[in-house]
């Protein structure tokens, strides 16, 4: 009679113990209290205000909310990039705490604009996890930049940068590419990129990003869309803001726009699995001038 | 005899006392020095040769290679490249006009770390026939990375915030250097002997802080008379590995 009871209440015990493990486990691995440096943030595009808290109206926090469902799972809890899926994931989701981002339309070291994250939410970041968010209604994705805001305090101290000036595309001609491709050389850009631009340049293998995780250099010869856009706009946004918190610096103060502009279209040639103008005009050219071209990546005086 | 000195007394009190009224932008001058040395205990690591294959250009320059940075001893026990400086007690000033030169040469940087104030304008200058870019990774200041090809313009910049602030460049992963931006006029960057010196302290009470790259920061109280010179020393245990 006695060992029954006893044997009865170690087993219950038993029960007891695992229950409250296996709950402990439960809960406490997904931990969605997100937890921003403010509350009071907000976003402006196009004129529709996005707010992460509060609305007082028929929207009370719609931001928190959208980000609970949407982001936390990457960017976790605390917005800085260490959500529960981060460990599984190459590259890295963005940390929002330090501020830093790379497809800006504003020059290095400053914040990007409302717009700027909007874009990069909109389109999302092809090659990476994270996906596009077109199918959210924009008031939808102005609260959530709204959100990404409030995970740092530098939103409140400083301004974002006034947005670069990008002047008219001019015409597509052969001298354009032919002074794009000097300019390639002489920036040493092969350095990273590889002088074909395939992401195998003497200094690729030992990029890293800000966080010291190792980052590749664009592959151009893959055609893949650009971190920041497709268009030629994007290109030239690109090497004149430069990607920060990458090793991708900013050439705005050595490269003059109409030179910019060449290097572009000398970037399009790269590209060879796309169908573009420049590649067509720069294939054509080539083969009526052979053995014209020097390589890239030889010359270098000592 | 004592009518000349009276008088003499009287002409610089006159003068300094004139100084003074007129409202000098300088911060109060003072006589006292804080002196020391900076060594290690322990066994450090082995500074190692840095391969620069990649940069023929670069490694030429350097026969036999230049070594690392990240811990580096001098004559007997003394720990170079450690910044000195006050931390507390010293009133602030305005920032100096006067810029700081950092220096890009043979793929390395000169020097290893430099010391600058809050606001002071920096300046960095390439002399190599590579390109470099200019990487600094603050975690308080803002980040930025600005490329510098060949025969380019130095860059000019500031900091507005104190902090120690890596630099790195991508393109050669070799190249790491430090921005000591502080908040205070007096610093000191020990040598191969070790030794710092903070000259023209007014009386006080001051923290005296010692930063090493690797080993982070250590601070002594000292508190300081006209005129006197202080000795304050600094060991810093060293492991035989770099982190």
């Amino acid at each position: 009679m006695k060992l029954t009871i006893k044997a009865a209440s170690y087993f219950f015990s038993g029960f007891l113990v695992l229950a409250f493990m296996g709950a402990i486990t439960c809960f406490a691995q997904i931990d969605h209290n997100i937890t921003p440096y403010t509350k009071t943030m907000t976003s402006n595009i196009h004129g529709i205000t996005g707010r992460a808290y509060g609305d007082g109206q028929m929207r009370p926090d719609v931001g928190v909310q959208l980000f609970r469902r949407y982001c936390v799972g990457c960017h976790g809890p605390q917005g800085n990039g260490e959500g529960e899926n981060a460990s599984w994931i190459d590259p890295k989701p963005r940390d929002f705490t330090v501020a830093t981002f790379e497809c800006r339309s504003t020059p290095t070291g400053t914040l990007p604009t409302d717009e700027d994250l909007f874009d990069s939410i909109t389109r999302g970041f092809v090659t990476t996890n994270m996906p596009s968010w077109k199918a959210l209604t924009v008031q939808d994705r102005a609260d959530l930049i709204a959100m990404v805001k409030s995970f740092s305090p530098r939103w409140e101290k400083d301004k974002p940068g006034t947005p670069i000036t990008i002047p008219p595309e001019p015409a597509l001609t052969i001298e354009s590419i032919l002074r794009g491709r000097q300019n390639f050389d002489k920036l040493q850009c092969w350095k990273c990129h590889g002088p074909e631009g395939h992401g195998d340049g003497p200094s690729a293998s030992t990029l890293t990003n800000d966080k010291g995780d190792p980052i590749r250099p664009y592959n151009f010869s893959t055609g893949t869309r650009f971190k920041c856009g497709a268009t030629n706009q994007d290109l030239y946004r690109i090497f004149m803001t430069g990607l920060d918190g990458t090793p991708m610096p900013s050439f705005a103060d050595v490269v003059k726009p109409d030179e910019a502009w060449d290097l572009v279209h000398f970037l399009r040639t790269l590209q060879v699995s796309l169908k573009t103008p420049e590649l067509a005009l720069f294939r054509k050219w080539v083969a009526a001038h052979p053995g014209q071209l020097k390589p890239i990546g030889q010359e270098q005086a000592p | 005899m004592q009518k000349k000195y009276v008088v003499l007394a009287a002409l610089g009190l006159a003068v300094s006392s004139a100084h003074v009224l007129l409202g000098s932008p300088a911060k109060p001058a003072g006589s006292a020095v804080i002196t020391g040395k900076v060594s290690y205990s322990g066994t450090p690591p082995k500074m190692k040769p840095i391969d620069m294959s990649k940069e023929p250009v670069c490694a030429k320059e350097h026969n036999p290679p230049d070594k690392t940075q990240n811990v580096v001893t001098g004559d007997t026990d003394a720990l170079q490249w450690v910044v000195v400086y006050i931390s507390a007690g010293d009133q602030g000033g305005a920032a100096p006009s006067a810029p700081v030169r950092f220096d890009q040469k043979g793929c390395m940087y000169l020097p290893h770390v430099l010391a600058m104030e809050v606001d002071q304008p920096l300046e960095i200058y390439s002399n190599d026939p590579v390109a470099h870019n200019i990487h600094p990774m603050p975690k308080i200041n803002n980040e930025w990375n600005k490329s510098q090809p060949p025969g380019s313009p130095p860059i000019q910049t500031k900091w507005d915030k104190p902090e120690f602030i890596p630099v790195k460049c991508n393109i050669h992963p070799w190249m790491h250097g430090y921005f000591a931006v502080l908040r205070t006029s007096h610093y000191d960057i020990t040598g191969e002997d070790g030794k710092f010196s903070l000259k023209g302290l007014p009386p006080g009470k001051y923290t005296v802080t010692a930063w090493q790259e690797q080993y982070g920061s250590q601070s002594q109280e000292v508190t300081i008379t006209a005129g006197e010179t202080k000795t304050v020393n600094f060991v810093f245990k060293v492991l035989p590995y770099s982190f």
